[in-house]
């Protein structure tokens, strides 16, 4: 199922994961960055009728998701003090330090409601919860597409070479990310923004960015000086409430959302213009579906970012047969990807290579330049490939 | 500044759009739900993409890349990724064709 395989530029001696270094320059002369990707074939009349988009089904779960936090944080608090109250401050965790994750990337996409303020609206809370400066990210997030997995291109890598397992496991308990967001948070409030990231926000968004910093910051500071403040009542541990239901589960509650998160694309290749090569679509039990949104449909995903979450099953099932075929569960797909991973430490061009199904297309090799330059030239350039 | 011939009415489908390609330009074509034609540049001013993959929603084109959202009536961009307007072009029908006023 897994082989060493030569990715596409992989003649890189170092990679260079920042977005301004020589992997940058190299993929850009390389035609690898914003180069053209394989689809599989869905019929235009079809594909128009899954991207369509509906109100509906995100309202349900929106509604469903807030009364899900009300409703834990409640047994959360009625509990406090027993044993109790445990597996409710875990659900809660979970509905606020996870399921924020696929709302925010969802709602970011603009394809969750059909109404966009509906979006947004989603889209800035989930962003909040998941402690992501919503300007940045949704600009780091069109990178991702443009240029998965691309070294020097993307910044959302989320398994870079040399890969380290402690950070991996450290990530379940978000601790080392929360401290990094809140850096990057408190960095851009203060009116600085990196380098890479005035690489890809555009600089009329940057005002945008450094508001939405201080939006979150302020927050912050609130809670925390209201748990001060308790404490310095003689709360106690009640003290700790505030945190709990607001910052805190962005650490006990992200498990889910790293958990599912990993398995993205972790174990493939980079350098590769197919998504079928870097991406995973695997099944899995409903719950976790719900709060993933359905984006253990990845490839689908990847290769049809404007289908909303509710049509991925149904996108699956149309080109399923063009796809390298599904694992099974998370189980599974752990099981696929650390193998992969564990040979990855020692070679990193080391990808796992799944055997297509007799009705699918080959995978596309080789580069491909069918990107013509805007308003001056339609001559595909195919250097090769299927 | 020509009238150009640009495709059969029929050729684009209602509230939809096609790829259209003159001389050393590309262009999309849409066609609204009310019978309306409109003309823009074919690739997204984010990132090259060609918009005729895209979905086009009342009077709006959304990149099939990175869902960013232009009025294709005007050209005007609406929502991020996309700050740059999309240049429009004038255009008209007649014996069930769609002209298109390049320039």
């Amino acid at each position: 199922m897994s082989k060493s395989t030569a990715p596409i530029g992989s003649e890189f001696a170092v990679r260079d994961y920042s977005l301004t270094g020589d992997s940058t320059r190299q993929a850009i002369e390389t035609g690898l960055s914003a180069a053209e990707w394989y689809h599989s074939e869905v019929p235009r009349k079809k594909l128009k009728s899954l991207m369509k988009r509906r109100d509906a089904p995100a309202i349900r779960d929106t509604v469903i998701w807030i009364a899900l936090h009300f409703g834990f944080a409640a047994g959360g608090l009625y509990f406090w003090g027993s044993w109790l109250c445990v597996p409710f401050w875990f659900a809660y965790g979970v509905v606020y330090g996870s399921a924020c994750d696929s709302r925010w990337h969802e709602c970011g996409h603009g394809t969750a409601f059909r109404t966009r303020w509906m979006n947004d609206v989603v889209y800035h809370i989930a962003s909040f919860q998941i402690m992501r400066n919503p300007v940045n990210w949704r600009w780091s997030h069109a990178r991702h597409h443009t240029d998965t997995l691309i070294v020097g291109r993307d910044p959302e890598i989320a398994w870079m070479h040399p890969i380290s397992l402690v950070l991996k496991a450290l990530a379940f308990v978000g601790i080392v990310e929360t401290w990094t967001s809140l850096k990057v948070l408190m960095r851009n409030a203060m009116g600085n923004l990196s380098q890479e990231e005035q690489d890809y926000i555009p600089e009329n968004q940057w005002p945008k960015a450094v508001f939405w910093a201080r939006v979150h910051i302020v927050i912050y500071a609130a809670v925390l000086v209201v748990s001060f403040v308790l404490f310095a009542f003689g709360a106690g541990w009640k003290s700790l409430i505030p945190i709990l239901l607001i910052g805190g589960p962005r650490i006990y509650g992200c498990w889910h959302f790293v958990m599912t998160g990993l398995l993205q694309h972790g174990g493939f290749a980079e350098n590769v213009l197919d998504h079928r090569l870097n991406s995973r679509t695997l099944y899995m039990n409903p719950i976790s579906r719900w709060i993933y949104w359905n984006m253990n449909y990845h490839i689908e995903h990847h290769m049809f970012p404007m289908v909303p979450y509710y049509a991925l099953p149904e996108l699956h099932e149309l080109i399923k047969d063009d796809l390298p075929p599904p694992n099974t569960s998370i189980w599974d797909g752990y099981k696929e990807m650390m193998g992969s991973v564990m040979k990855q430490r020692v070679d990193p061009n080391h990808a796992i290579r799944k055997t297509l199904p007799p009705t699918a297309r080959p995978y596309r090799e080789h580069l491909h330049r069918a990107v013509p330059e805007r308003n001056t030239g339609l001559e595909i350039c195919d250097t090769g490939g299927t | 500044m020509p009238w150009v011939d640009a495709c059969a009415v029929d050729d684009v489908d209602e509230e939809d759009v096609i790829r259209w390609d003159h001389e050393d330009r590309t262009y999309a074509i849409y066609r609204s739900s009310d019978n309306e034609f409109y003309c823009t540049d074919g690739l997204c001013t984010h990132e090259q993409v060609h918009l005729s993959g895209g979905l086009v929603i009342d009077y709006e084109i959304e990149c099939p890349k990175h869902n960013g959202l232009f009025d294709y009536r005007s050209g005007k961009a609406l929502r991020a990724p996309v700050c740059e307007d999309l240049r429009s072009y004038e255009t008209k029908v007649g014996d069930g064709r769609v002209m298109v006023l390049v320039e």
